[in-house]
């Protein structure tokens, strides 16, 4: 796409003004863009508390400034192209569907800086940027394992896509490495957001004899139907839901987003940023693993924390062979540990998970 | 007491009156609330309905202000004839995703062949798709007198899943690592609905909304069949007498309205959006009912009304991001601007009487 | 796949408690459809509420409080609608869509401290002896006040319209208003009371939602309800005691699929969840042969002049 020779004046000058003007303020500017309402409690929640933390740390040197609820397409290439115009030198752009629209504007904008959210396009102003949840959820799978006492653990998928199957495999193959018997019931819901359709697939699993329930969707209804079961344990997804601790609430899964955004602020302040591709867990605090409840046995605990930190420090890998793929043909052997390509496109289940994913 | 009115003909001067009323008075109420969330009144309007025309980055919103009205202008332009006959279309939201997946099908089966014969390929088929998708409630309601206000509006859900599963299935891009979506057409040069003029925002999709609010004013206000459409809506039973066909009307006013809304689908996924993914949908079909009667379902009313909506999508935008005020305070001003704009049609219409109540 | 873990029971007990907002909201919708009037904002109206609901039975403690609350609050964003379409005959297509807009910033609005709060809970009625009885124990006698409350409303809309006078006139209303003004009967007023009743039922039915089924807020909480109940009245065929048989239905398609999944079936999920749609286009052209279709005036503006 061209623009005409005014724009790319306007553009930067304006870009040029601001550098200028940035240097006499002294005060960078960052923007937000969201898929979700900051309301949201989850997966946008997450990022503005990430947005707030940029606030808190550096104070008067940096604006931020954000758009909630930007659908996927063009809308998201106005908002990007707005933000840039008044002078954003950072943008956090924080959803998937956002990749083409980031890549668009910023080869408009080579003095703006992009950060695209679990995307993989990048380019000289374009860094990507995601978390490792897997590695959360190889600790969750290790003690859904060894509490469950049916041997059904459920799991609600969003939508069938490489991100959430990584995550059922994970704790599937931690699961069932303390629990040879354990079985996954797994519904898809075809929504990142629909509480009461969340409510009803934890129900439904729960009937079917689950006593815990993993769940790959944003909201709290599954905690409400876990703890009106009674007998049921759930883990907090994208934040800690601690409002649903001790029980059936033991443990959660957080995003942790606050760390990656201060840093790479910092680097564009200090005129260090480039472009990276960044895929951080457990051990650069990406992926926060909330608080261990008491309901969760002391050994058992002591086990999880013992796996998060082996996680944490790169000693252990949470696909590391062997491994095979559920029609049984080898995958990783001994020792061997996933690369990050196949994981980045993952769309098998791994052996013993029984069931198809939906093509 | 008082008492409505009905005016023997809608009066034009008020008519032309009313939409700065309404205005006018959104911005007031609206202020009041921006004021309540402590954001500025008079930055917040401001910001909204100035910057995004003649503020400093004017260059590059004017032309977005096209590109965001122009499926608004294109789909309302074919929901306003079939209004004006009383046939209600609702359904325009599912004719769009239907257009767009049929036009987008069309381009992706090529991949990644080049020709020059592509887009005008994936046009028609998108305005077919569209048509044919309107074309259900149409021979329902022409075969078995079924309201077509309710089976289009039952088709947009079906239109919607239908949509999920070619973004998950069928279309998903074969190189895009497993994430849902198709290929983005933006990439494909056979494929894609560029701008014609750059920086413009002028696409084919414009130009389209631009001819057909053309040739809605010459078909209503110079052809015959404009005439029956007028007068089915006005007199149904004089139009019987004046030899129209309710069936061939039927047809014609949900088809059209059915093709328009296809081809927005189709330069939307070909040109802005670029892709198929499960959210592609964005309302365009339900709002262009709303732009349809704040156009008063005139031609030229129904360009500026679509204008307008895409002006408060964009200052809402940059209030959202230079104010800080919440995306829903937006929904809510907007909202608003609805209902004024609604009520004020009370004026158009209908004369307010100070009447006496009279003794029995 | 193993469809043995799938007990009866249990998927009948929750297909309920899926049905009762969608009962709720259809119920009121279908008394308003009933009096001629058209109303599309049914989705604002629920999720407006369901922020009014749970805001109430947070500051006050008190579920019941809430959902009394949720009702005026419903009732209260359809008066808006009332007074655009009753009296300054504004489009009623139009007037709705703006309604939900409307309400769904509103909800958000009200809503934003909301996030993350867990909302006092309502028990379930367990009545001693009957509530343990095997299979109708479960199903029939051990659900929340509200459930019942919905079922008790299906039946006093069904009595009402058949049985009363005032039922009588509001039919009148909705299918000639011209006649039913002739005859003397307030026809504006016994739309603006029926569009109360709808609003009050949607905010029940939101409330329903955001207090008994998820429990929790979140903005768009309602994702797509207020739609499928406007669904569900014409595959009821304005009829009460189908709208309830419907809601069972529909809810249950849903219970039903989640089920099946988490049995190991491979369910075409996208394809299941547009079929309670084209069943209800379905009916539609059966019941086109039938007697029953829908109120005649239905979407019309009536001006007593006119």
């Amino acid at each position: 796409m061209t623009f005409t020779r005014r724009f790319l004046m306007a553009a930067s000058a304006a870009a040029l003004g601001l550098a200028t003007g940035a240097a006499a303020q002294d005060k960078t500017k960052v923007g937000f863009i969201y898929v979700g309402p900051v309301g949201d409690g989850g997966w946008t929640y997450e990022h503005n508390q990430g947005r707030l933390a940029v606030e808190e740390e550096f104070g008067d040197a940096v604006e931020t400034v954000f758009v909630e609820s930007v659908p996927e397409g063009p809308d998201a290439e106005r908002v990007l192209t707005q933000m840039a115009l008044n002078g954003a030198d950072l943008i956090f752009t924080t959803s998937f569907g956002y990749m083409d629209p980031t890549i668009n504007v910023a080869a408009k904008f080579p003095n703006v800086k992009f950060e695209h959210a679990t995307g993989y396009k990048r380019s000289d102003n374009v860094s990507t940027y995601g978390a490792r949840f897997y590695e959360g959820r190889a600790v969750q799978g290790h003690i859904a394992g060894s509490m469950t006492e049916s041997n059904v653990i459920g799991y609600i998928g969003s939508y069938p896509i490489p991100e959430v199957i990584r995550g059922i495999n994970s704790a599937y193959i931690h699961a069932k490495k303390v629990n040879p018997d354990v079985e996954f019931k797994i519904i898809w819901a075809y929504t990142w957001f629909d509480p009461a359709k969340e409510a009803d697939a934890a129900k439904a699993l729960i009937e079917q004899g689950a006593d815990v329930i993993l769940q790959h969707t944003d909201s709290t209804a599954p905690q409400a139907a876990a703890q009106e079961a009674g007998n049921v344990i759930t883990f907090g997804q994208a934040s800690d839901m601690a409002e649903y601790a001790p029980k059936p609430r033991v443990s959660s899964i957080i995003d942790n987003w606050a760390p990656y955004y201060i840093d790479r602020v910092r680097a564009v302040v200090d005129g260090t940023w480039e472009s990276t591709d960044t895929w951080d867990g457990i051990g650069a605090g990406m992926v926060g693993i909330g608080e261990i409840s008491d309901v969760v046995p002391a050994e058992v605990k002591a086990e999880a924390l013992a796996l998060k930190d082996e996680i944490a420090s790169g000693a252990y890998h949470p696909f590391t062979g062997p491994l095979k793929k559920q029609d049984g043909s080898d995958w990783l052997a001994e020792g061997e540990s996933a690369d990050d390509g196949t994981l980045l496109g993952m769309n098998f289940y791994v052996e013993g998970i029984s069931g198809d994913i939906p093509q | 007491m008082l008492t409505l009115e009905r005016r023997p003909e809608p009066n034009r001067r008020v008519a032309l009156l009313t939409p700065i009323i309404a205005v006018v008075t959104t911005m007031i109420v609206g202020g009041l609330l921006f004021g309540a969330l402590g954001t500025n009144p008079i930055t917040a309007i401001e910001t909204i309905f100035w910057e995004p025309l003649f503020g400093e980055f004017a260059f590059y919103y004017r032309p977005q202000l096209m590109v965001k009205g122009a499926p608004l202008v294109l789909i309302a332009i074919g929901l306003s004839l079939g209004f004006r006959a009383g046939i209600w279309n609702i359904g325009a939201e599912g004719q769009y995703i239907i257009g767009a997946l049929c036009g987008a099908g069309v381009g992706l089966a090529f991949y990644p062949t080049e020709s020059w014969l592509i887009f005008p390929l994936m046009v028609i088929a998108g305005a077919f798709g569209g048509f044919v998708w309107a074309m259900i409630p149409a021979i329902l309601k022409t075969r078995f007198g079924t309201s077509e206000i309710l089976v289009s509006l039952m088709l947009v859900y079906v239109a919607e899943q239908f949509l999920a599963s070619m973004a998950l299935g069928l279309m998903k891009n074969p190189e895009g690592f497993g994430f849902p979506g198709s290929r983005n057409l933006q990439q494909y040069a056979s494929a894609h609905n560029a701008e014609l003029f750059t920086g413009t925002g002028m696409h084919w999709g414009v130009v389209a909304a631009l001819i057909a609010v053309i040739a809605a004013y010459v078909l209503l206000n110079r052809h015959m069949l404009g005439y029956h459409i007028r007068l089915t809506g006005e007199a149904p039973r004089a139009a019987r007498f004046a030899g129209v066909n309710p069936t061939r009307l039927v047809l014609f006013c949900l088809g059209t309205s059915g093709a328009l809304a296809g081809l927005a689908g189709l330069f939307e996924v070909s040109g802005p959006a670029g892709m198929v993914s499960i959210d592609f949908n964005v309302g365009y079909g339900f709002t262009a009912i709303i732009v349809a009667f704040l156009g008063r379902l005139h031609p030229v009313g129904i360009l500026l009304a679509g204008l307008l909506m895409a002006l408060t999508y964009i200052g809402g935008e940059i209030a959202q991001s230079n104010l800080g005020l919440p995306a829903a305070a937006i929904q809510v001003f907007q909202g608003m601007l609805l209902f004024f704009l609604l009520a004020a049609d009370l004026l158009t219409n209908y004369r307010i009487r100070l009447a006496r109540t009279e003794a029995a | 796949m193993d469809l043995t873990a799938i007990s009866p029971t249990l998927l009948i007990a929750s297909l309920m408690v899926a049905a009762t907002p969608l009962l709720l909201a259809a119920l009121g919708e279908l008394i308003v459809e009933r009096a001629g009037v058209l109303n599309l904002g049914v989705e604002g109206m629920m999720i407006t509420g369901a922020i009014c609901g749970f805001a109430i039975s947070v500051e006050t403690g008190s579920p019941y409080l809430g959902l009394v609350f949720a009702a005026i609050g419903g009732a209260l964003l359809s008066l808006l609608f009332a007074l655009l379409t009753q009296l300054v005959l504004a489009n009623q297509v139009a007037s709705g869509l703006a309604l939900t807009l409307f309400g769904l910033g509103l909800s958000a609005l009200l809503g934003q401290s909301y996030v993350g709060v867990k909302p006092p809970s309502m028990a379930r009625l367990d009545l001693p002896g009957l509530s343990d009885l095997p299979f109708v124990g479960r199903v029939l006698f051990s659900h929340d006040p509200v459930l019942y409350f919905g079922i008790a409303l299906t039946i006093a809309t069904w009595a009402f319209l058949k049985f009363t006078r005032a039922g009588l006139i509001l039919r009148a209303v909705g299918e000639n208003h011209t006649a039913a003004h002739a005859l003397g009967y307030k026809v504006v007023r016994v739309r603006i009371l029926a569009i109360l009743f709808g609003g009050a039922c949607a905010g029940l039915g939101g409330a329903y939602i955001s207090l008994i089924r998820v429990p929790q807020w979140t903005e768009g909480m309602t994702a797509g309800i207020g739609w499928i109940a406007l669904a569900l009245v014409v595959f009821a065929s304005w009829k009460p005691l189908r709208v309830l048989l419907g809601a069972y239905l529909f809810g249950g398609l849903s219970v039903l699929q989640l089920n099946l999944q988490a049995a190991g079936l491979a369910v075409p999920v996208e394809y299941l969840a547009m079929s309670p749609y084209i069943i209800t286009i379905l009916v539609l052209v059966l019941m086109s042969a039938d007697k029953s279709r829908a109120p005649a005036s239905l979407g019309r503006i009536f001006h007593a002049s006119s």
